[in-house]
């Protein structure tokens, strides 16, 4: 899949992180390319949780970490001076685990991140909260519901809610953590296409358990193991012919 | 080849303990139902007649306290509790919640730790000693006020309200700090992902999805405020005319103990009106607050 003219989007250079005394992170050097899906795969506890929540400083709420290198996006260091978070996050949205839309209406849920960043108009919020909502493929189950608590979705509507809420404030980047691994398997097919159909638009990191979800949405694989970056290439390259001995144990199952 | 076993009881129903456990549960649960049926009861026959005496009408809406005089009109001391009640409340509830948010959010462990045992402290505190205080300290203070505006100087509404205020500040907090812990964390990770700031985070989506806790600080803010007649005497200038910020006030619950000792006959039976009032007074804010509580949690859980 991996066309000739991919632009870098965002890289990282001999990025470490501690929590505490744990070193979590070992020097991680990878790019991440502009509109494709970049998977992350290795057993829990390997580090890619974290190495995701490092390129919108998510870990910044925890006090013990400790973190050293660069996340270069878009030619600015991340992690450098004068550095506005909210910017940062607006710019890098984030998808968690399991779908976590605020106790509101489902019309809220959406124009949160919008008024948070300034935009009162209520004709503009309308528009941002229809086009969000198309574009993460749940607009015509829910738009005669605006109103209606967003809790009272199925875990799959609410996952996708979620994405569109991350859509409203015109990221670049989506990092999703795990997105379906809350869902069954029709919501999560639900997902991978809306996934595939983002990536026109969006740069997508996802971290994922399910090696088969890598191989069918993801145009990059990067295989992490106990906090190292192990091996990283295209997917197709990953999945049928891996360099390193590890990559290939693990993607065979033969261990985990 | 094993035996296998038989589920079949050997005894047929409940056991003897099981069945005389069960018993007792049920006495301890009666208990409280028995002690509220029969305390409205006693308060409906107790004070009920002097109501139908007097007349409802002149009982509640009446505009002058004057037994010796047998007129028995309690409106000033209702909008008097609904004042000083109201003021504190108004007053204590965005104090009690900001400082909720410093303890379960913004303040660090050990600060945090010192406070709440401090505010702990805050409610063991004997209703008298706030009296105590608030003569001694708040009153004298208010006096200043009053020579300054030309206003005779004496116990006041104000005071009575400040006093509240500390008095139901500890409910608040504890109840409402309790509620915001309890918001998943996982909405104020999303506010954050999303490019709140810190702040945003915590007033658009933690206090907001903690309402329905804050609610029940509010009742139970208001049930103690509204209850207390200790403090109240000793600040309140206790005279029975319609309230002013300023002015001397006297509340439901003042009215009893103040004039309990010297009171006989009808004045005494006027009294145990008074009570009824208030019994009514503190049921109906009961039932209003519990079901707008209702409807704010059947939002919230969708």
């Amino acid at each position: 899949m991996k066309g000739n003219t991919e632009i870098q989007k965002l890289r990282t250079e001999d990025l470490h992180l501690y929590y505490g005394d744990v070193h979590a992170l070992k020097g991680i050097n990878m790019d991440v390319h502009s509109r494709c899906i970049t998977a992350l795969i290795g057993p829990s506890g390997c580090g890619k949780s974290t190495f995701l929540k490092t390129l919108n400083r998510m870990n910044d709420t925890i006090p013990s970490v400790k973190i050293t290198g660069k996340v270069i996006l878009d030619g600015e260091d991340v992690y450098g001076k004068n550095v506005d978070v909210t910017v940062l996050r607006k710019k890098v949205g984030m998808v968690f685990q399991s779908p976590n839309p605020f106790p509101m209406s489902i019309y809220d849920n959406i124009a949160y991140g919008p008024r948070v960043h300034g935009q009162k108009r209520r004709h503009e919020l309308d528009e941002i909260v229809e086009r969000s909502l198309t574009s993460a493929a749940i607009w015509d189950e829910v738009k005669d519901r605006l109103k209606k608590p967003a809790l009272g979705l199925s875990g799959g509507q609410q996952q996708r809610l979620c994405i569109a809420r991350c859509l409203a404030t015109q990221p670049e980047i989506l990092l999703m953590d795990e997105p379906t691994s809350a869902l069954d398997p029709i919501s999560t097919s639900k997902i991978e296409e809306l996934i595939y159909d983002l990536k026109k638009e969006y740069s997508i990191v996802i971290v994922t358990h399910n090696m088969q979800q890598a191989a069918r949405v993801s145009d990059y694989t990067a295989f992490f193991l106990l906090g190292e970056l192990i091996e990283y290439d295209t997917t197709n390259a990953i999945f049928s012919s891996p360099k390193v001995q590890q990559t290939e144990n693990y993607i065979t199952g033969r261990f985990g | 080849m094993s035996e296998t076993q038989s589920i079949i009881a050997v005894r047929k129903g409940k056991s003897g303990v099981e069945r005389t456990m069960n018993l007792l549960f049920l006495l301890c649960g009666l208990t409280a139902v028995v002690c509220v049926v029969f305390m409205t009861l006693y308060m409906v026959v107790a004070g009920g007649p002097i109501i139908a005496k007097v007349g409802f009408f002149d009982f509640v809406f009446g505009r002058t306290w004057n037994p010796e005089n047998s007129q028995f009109g309690i409106f000033p001391m209702i909008v008097s509790s609904i004042a000083a009640t109201g003021g504190a409340v108004l007053i204590a509830l965005p104090c009690g919640v900001l400082v909720a948010v410093f303890l379960a959010k913004l303040a660090p462990d050990r600060i945090a730790a010192a406070l709440r045992a401090l505010i702990d402290l805050l409610a063991g505190i004997p209703s008298v000693v706030y009296g105590l205080l608030g003569a001694i300290l708040l009153v004298p203070l208010i006096f200043n006020l009053q020579t300054a505006l030309r206003l005779p100087t004496s116990g006041n509404l104000l005071a009575a309200m400040l006093i509240l205020v500390i008095m139901i500040l500890p409910t608040i907090i504890s109840v409402s700090e309790t509620a915001i812990r309890a918001v998943p964390k996982e909405y104020e990770d999303a506010a954050l992902a999303l490019g709140s700031t810190r702040l945003q985070s915590i007033f658009k989506v933690s206090i907001p999805a903690a309402k329905s806790g804050i609610v029940a600080g509010i009742v139970l803010g208001t049930g103690r405020a509204i209850g207390e007649a200790m403090a109240v005497i000793m600040v309140a200038g206790n005279a029975a005319i319609m309230p002013t910020l300023l002015g001397p006030v006297r509340l439901l619950t003042t009215s009893i103990p103040i004039e309990w000792a010297y009171s006989s006959g009808t004045h005494r039976d006027a009294l145990y009106g008074i009570g009824l009032a208030l019994f009514v007074m503190i049921m109906a804010i009961n039932t209003i607050f519990r079901k707008t509580l209702k409807k704010g949690g059947a939002f919230d859980d969708g």
